[in-house]
């Protein structure tokens, strides 16, 4: 199969970027200076994939499988475009 | 939310002012014109279980500031203590002091990121405005910081003689490897107000400035993230102050005074509580200094019936002091407050070039306590 366009990249968090669980308010933070990123909904699910070895594809079919149903391949690649362009992801 | 609310949402972010003492002396010092001595700060152990209690309350950043955090030489161990509780810390920093094996020392226990201060791209006016040969050391400092693979922000507060330097001051970011510049229009309180005269700016500068800051914007597709930190005086607009009052993040003072904006303590009545007195927690919760202007309740018009009310909070509750007297009236840096016209007048009328700058000096008690 061939990437669709913008999705020929393997996605991973941006250098400095610390990830961690927050107890108090029970979501997944991404933490920089001056900046932090709450993970809602099944964002942390899609972030935890971010290891700079899966193509966005691969994130995908992962998620396909883990969420059946779930409208991932319409939703995912964009979302992560916009935690690119945002810095997050690179 | 109102300010009866029981149970306001957590702060994200705490400002912990380690220290007065700084070998820097810049005419728009953010400390109180009031500082505080050496031997009134907080212990290792006070602030630790500070970074402890923050923590648990869900604050997620610290800015480790001062006067020159790295004054305190316990400074390693306060970063562990924030990295234990979770808490994400960052270094701000004149850079004085800051050699290879404290900034190694700081890396080992836990620091994310450094935010190296720069008063000007040209070392000699650097030097001029923070009152002290400075700039070559924080050249190195940048240098330690890239080199250990930390995040490096610079922080320039800008006024009158500085403005002109934008271009200048952006490729002195690019060329130390900054992450982020940022470019943080000088506030006037406290050090700041008292010297408004020298630092004001005029329209024709700030104009240049902005220009300035929107070409490199284009320009620069990697490199440094740019923030531009309005002047309120100019805009007609009231700054959304510290995201609201006791709504997102708190300030912890070198004695252990706690405040919602690091400007406060200068409110009269406010009647801040300290951490050697009060859980944090309580006082983010309960304490009057932090739930007198939370919300919109206390608010009175222009604000209480304006459509900006939950964007900018009325402004800033010590400016609103500062300049009118009373702390609960509108900013007047709002073109809506009756009172704008005291902000109006000095920023048409720009700087006065003779006017002198009053610095904090150690050893006098004039508006500057002794810190050594």
């Amino acid at each position: 199969m061939t990437a669709a366009p913008g999705t020929d990249w393997r996605p991973v968090l941006a250098p400095a970027i610390v990830r961690r669980h927050d107890p108090v308010r029970d979501v997944d933070l991404l933490l920089l200076p001056e900046r932090v990123g709450v993970l809602t909904g099944s964002a942390a699910a899609v972030v935890g994939l971010c290891d700079g070895t899966r193509s966005v594809p691969d994130i995908v079919d992962d998620l396909a499988e883990r969420f059946p149903g779930a409208p991932v391949a319409t939703d995912v690649p964009p979302f992560l475009e916009r935690m690119r362009k945002e810095g997050w992801l690179r | 939310m109102t300010s009866a609310d029981p149970s306001p949402a957590r702060p994200w972010a705490l400002l912990a002012e380690l220290t007065h003492a700084c070998p820097l002396h810049c005419g728009y010092c953010s400390n109180p014109l009031e500082l505080t001595r050496r031997s009134h700060e907080l212990t290792t152990d006070q602030w630790t279980d500070v970074m402890r209690q923050a923590g648990e309350l869900g604050v997620v950043h610290t800015h480790l500031s001062g006067g020159e955090p790295l004054l305190r030489r316990d400074l390693e161990q306060i970063v562990t203590a924030a990295e234990a509780a979770g808490i994400y810390t960052q270094l701000v920093t004149s850079g004085v002091g800051l050699d290879q094996a404290r900034l190694d020392a700081l890396a080992s226990a836990g620091l994310r990121s450094v935010q190296l201060s720069v008063q000007h791209a040209d070392p000699r006016a650097s030097d001029r405005i923070g009152g002290r040969r400075s700039f070559a050391e924080k050249e190195r400092a940048a240098q330690l910081v890239r080199a250990v693979g930390l995040p490096l922000g610079l922080n320039v507060v800008l006024h009158r003689e500085n403005l002109d330097a934008i271009d200048t001051i952006v490729e002195l970011g690019v060329s130390w490897g900054a992450d982020r510049v940022e470019l943080a229009n000088v506030q006037f309180y406290g050090w700041g107000l008292l010297n408004r005269a020298a630092l004001l700016p005029t329209r024709e500068q700030l104009a240049g400035a902005r220009d300035a800051v929107e070409r490199w914007r284009k320009r620069l597709n990697t490199g440094p993230e740019l923030v531009w930190v309005v002047p309120d005086y100019f805009d007609g607009v009231a700054k959304p102050c510290m995201g609201g009052w006791g709504a997102v993040s708190l300030t912890v003072t070198p004695d252990g005074t706690v405040l919602p904006c690091p400007a406060a303590a200068a409110l009269p009545g406010l009647d801040p509580p300290n951490i050697r007195d009060r859980p944090l927690d309580w006082i983010w919760e309960h304490s009057a200094a932090f739930t007198r202007y939370r919300g919109t309740d206390w608010m009175a018009d222009p604000c209480r019936s304006c459509a900006r009310r939950d964007e900018d909070f009325g402004g800033c509750r010590c400016q609103a002091y500062a300049l009118t007297g009373d702390a609960a009236r509108t900013d007047p840096a709002c073109r809506f407050s009756p009172d704008h016209g005291v902000i109006r007048v000095p920023a048409d009328e720009g700087a006065d070039a003779t006017a002198p700058v009053r610095r904090r000096v150690p050893g006098r008690s004039e508006g500057a306590a002794t810190w050594v």
